[in-house]
């Protein structure tokens, strides 16, 4: 399969960049993060709040089947231009993984594909380091699957 | 008795798996660990022991308290370092671009 998504993340540094170019327009794709309910299909979360512009807030919270929050996580939005791009910070509620900071620039690639680029900055190289190591701290659930897969395929 | 341990082995058992997640957000005492299992003690700490026993967790004393840390190195047995975070990206995305290319036809 084309590995689409690609992950820049040099040794000892307290950041990294996440590309990705998508068979959508631009505006499409800048749709799926302003939209609250698009937000929650893909992000597979609920949107409790998110104020798409200059000191605006957002807050996710994902229960899981039972009805049990499982994870939270709120920000701030720093800078908001449409279908360009989106600052923000990303913060997990009761973990001991600090805030990050998040850059998001949306380009027009053709009319029909656009590049997301995001650059995330945390708080220190161990941090960037932990949180790669745990993919499944950004949301248990989700998580949880994703190490179930990972691990079917090394049987 | 003490059969060799590795990492595959530890992590073949969908207990061990769920308490690797909840240890790898924050140290937890095995007490607190058992607490979010219906299983027995007993058998939580079996699974402590064998998750300790490949390094996949460390214990740390703290007053009376032992402590158990998610020890991130020894993943990296199991996976490339990278790929974990970079597969779940990828598939939010694909999720993204699946549920837009149909919000684009319903208009």
């Amino acid at each position: 399969m084309e590995r689409k998504t690609k992950i820049h993340a040099e040794d000892g540094k307290q950041d990294l960049v996440i590309t990705r170019e998508f068979d959508l327009p631009l505006e499409l794709l800048f749709k799926a993060y302003v939209a609250p309910d698009v937000v929650e299909q893909w992000m597979g979360t609920k949107v409790l709040k998110l104020e798409s512009k200059k000191h605006g807030s957002w807050q996710f919270e994902t229960s899981d089947a039972q009805g049990n929050v499982v994870f939270q996580a709120n920000g701030v939005i720093h800078e908001f231009v449409p279908n360009q791009k989106i600052t923000r910070t990303f913060e997990m509620e009761q973990t001991p993984f600090p805030v990050q900071l998040e850059f998001l620039e949306f380009e027009k690639l053709t009319d029909d594909t656009s590049k997301l680029t995001m650059h995330i900055v945390y708080k220190s190289v161990a941090h960037r380091d932990q949180m790669l190591q745990l993919p499944f701290a950004q949301g248990i659930n989700m998580a949880h699957n994703r190490l179930q897969t990972i691990l079917n395929k090394l049987k | 008795m003490n059969l060799r341990r590795d990492v595959f082995q530890a992590i073949a058992d969908p207990t061990r798996r769920a308490i690797l997640l909840l240890v790898a957000s924050q140290s937890m005492t095995a007490g607190a660990i058992a607490s979010n299992f219906d299983t027995a003690r007993p058998t939580v700490s079996k699974h402590l022991q064998i998750l300790t026993e490949c390094e996949l967790l460390d214990q740390e004393q703290t007053g009376r308290e032992i402590y158990y840390h998610f020890n991130p190195k020894k993943i990296k047995e199991i996976a490339d370092f990278i790929e974990p975070f970079r597969s779940m990206w990828d598939d939010r995305f694909n999720k993204l671009e699946t549920i837009m290319k149909n919000y684009e036809s319903k208009k």
